[in-house]
């Protein structure tokens, strides 16, 4: 007698199909590979940023908590880490960096937004998207192209317009840097007027309004979180900026009194100054720690731009 | 063109052979119409038959694309707006408009009522002369008392029935002849349509008013006079009773009676 054929028990049935619906193939392994892929590189970022500030931190730890003054640091008038006994007073280059960013936004802000609002509001068609590209372009310029610029046009024409002795001084390299921060902000302020609902405009003009009334009375009010964060990244890069400004402010350790004072920067110092300190000196890690306080001015800044730009859309 | 029925006084706005094109894209031809003064006169027609063209025509906000080009001409009170000495400004002052979506300024309310007559008035007013304006402004739209005591408020945090009303009321000051309107009501819920359609109703009489409509039961009930436009040309014009009763031609039955559009 043959054994009845068995019917495949209702655990075995449920269970070939779940294998059935658990098909690793090919595209299920390439879906968890991009997965990962991507995902890393979104949280580089993070880990460089981390990894950066924990370098940072490192290379200047011993001497700030050991022997540095943070007083002296931020406010003491000699910076000669050089001299005997040494002088950590960095506030010369604190000052020079504020001046020379203030000229530099007194340069781009007026420009970028004139731009900005040319671009955005009046500029149509094709005039418009080269435009665009252009300032674009200019925004990829490298900054030691602007720095020869500051050092061979601006110094001469500033030596001859004002009658200075020197040209390399904080208007030169505040003009560079304008210069080089304008494009940047110029393409932020037009996103900023371009997230300004056409319907404002409509109104305004349909209520009579010319197209300069529109824009001083309703776009740019309504675009001012946007245009404020503008504003903070352009600080942020002059801030942060270090070759041309070297090459352009004169590199004069000492607090600028005008725009014809050579200036120092922090950025700059710390250039200048980083490959001739031996490892390890106080002088090395010195210079680490100006790195800190640069990285925590540049990070407040940006942080404050995000701020502005949510706060903005979340009251619009 | 049908010419409408009865006999009155100077027309609000005189169309006369109006052509107008998006770059290359005739969007009305051979326009010839007379907006009745003090009455509500309807556009009604099928989309993209070209009202809100003609509509936006008559304030040059349809220029603001830029690719707009039109012959033949418009008048509002007898003055040429295409006219070399006019500026879309001046028309505008004269001419207001309301749009589909409510579109207050990102402003506080009082800013909003204030908004034209501080642009047309380089002297600034009093703050009393401003407060009065403000409230004969709301009061006409049947909107102080729920905002009196809320006028520094932005105008965006009010309802949007509330918004459209705001529209209306913002055109007032600088004492408009003609209000345009591109279907006010038509982001509107029933309850906001009927009141703002009543308020439309109320302004009659003091303003000329040509409005926008998808609605033929708003046509019926809210205008005086109706024009049918039909692929950018307009095919009827009557006193409103005439048009929904014995329309004359049979596109306009078709249409009104829903056979398309």
């Amino acid at each position: 007698m043959t054994p009845p054929t068995v019917a495949p028990s209702a655990g075995a049935r449920s269970r070939s199909a779940a294998q059935a619906l658990d098909r690793r193939d090919r595209a299920w392994w390439q879906d968890l590979l991009a997965r990962a892929v991507v995902g890393l590189g979104g949280i580089s970022a993070v880990l460089f940023i981390a990894a950066i500030i924990v370098f940072i931190a490192s290379q200047g730890f011993e001497f700030a908590w050991h022997r540095l003054s943070w007083s002296e640091l931020l406010t003491g008038a000699r910076w000669e880490p050089t001299a005997k006994p040494p002088s950590y007073g960095a506030w010369p280059l604190i000052a020079g960096t504020a001046w020379i960013t203030a000229v530099a936004m007194a340069v781009a802000v007026p420009l970028s937004f004139a731009a900005a609002i040319y671009v955005g509001e009046f500029a149509t068609g094709r005039r418009r998207e080269w435009l665009k590209i252009v300032i674009e372009t200019l925004a990829a310029i490298p900054s030691v192209v602007w720095g020869v610029v500051g050092l061979q046009v601006m110094n001469p024409l500033i030596q001859r317009l004002f009658d200075t002795p020197v040209g390399l001084n904080v208007l030169n390299a505040g003009i560079i840097l304008g210069l080089m921060a304008a494009p940047i902000m110029t393409t932020l302020a037009e996103d900023a007027l371009k997230a300004v609902p056409d319907a404002h405009r409509e109104a305004a003009e349909a209520l009579g309004a010319t197209r300069w009334q529109t824009i001083r009375k309703v776009v740019l009010p309504h675009a001012r979180p946007g245009l404020s964060a503008a504003v903070l990244l352009g600080i942020g890069r002059a801030f942060g900026e270090t070759i041309a400004v070297l090459m352009a402010s004169g590199h004069r350790l000492l607090p600028p009194s005008s725009v014809f004072d050579s200036a120092a920067t922090i950025t700059a110092t710390i250039a200048a100054e980083l490959g001739e300190a031996a490892v390890d000196s106080d002088h090395y890690q010195a210079l680490f720690v100006l790195g800190l306080v640069l990285f925590c001015i540049t990070f407040t800044i940006n942080l404050l731009a995000d701020w502005l730009v949510r706060g903005g859309r979340g009251r619009a | 063109m049908a010419e409408p029925a009865r006999s009155r006084p100077a027309p609000a706005v005189e169309v006369r052979d109006l052509n107008l094109w998006y770059g290359t894209f005739q969007a009305l031809f051979e326009i010839d119409l007379d907006v009745a003064s003090g009455v509500v006169t309807a556009l009604i027609g099928p989309s993209g038959c070209g009202k809100s063209t003609l509509l936006r025509s008559c304030n040059r906000i349809v220029e603001r694309l830029g690719y707009v080009s039109t012959t033949g001409s418009i008048k509002v009170l007898g003055h040429d707006i295409h006219a070399t000495d006019a500026s879309p400004i001046q028309v505008r002052r004269h001419v207001g408009m309301v749009f589909q979506r409510p579109n207050p300024l990102p402003l506080s309310i009082r800013d909003n009522v204030l908004f034209a007559q501080r642009l047309h008035e380089p002297n600034r007013r009093s703050r009393s002369e401003q407060d009065a304006t403000v409230e004969q402004a709301l009061r006409e739209v049947l909107l102080w008392d729920r905002v009196k005591d809320r006028l520094h408020e932005r105008a965006t945090s009010l309802s949007l029935e509330e918004q459209q009303k705001l529209c209306i009321a913002r055109l007032l000051p600088t004492k408009p002849t003609v209000l345009l309107m591109d279907e006010p009501c038509s982001a509107l819920d029933p309850a906001a349509t009927t009141a703002v359609e009543e308020l439309i109703w109320s302004l009659r009489g003091r303003y000329s008013i040509l409005i926008v409509t998808h609605n033929m039961a708003q046509a019926r009930r809210a205008s005086d006079e109706c024009v049918f436009m039909l692929m950018g040309r307009v095919v009827e014009h009557t006193p409103t009773e005439r048009m929904f009763v014995a329309p004359a031609r049979q596109e306009t039955a078709d249409y009104i009676e829903g056979r398309f559009g």
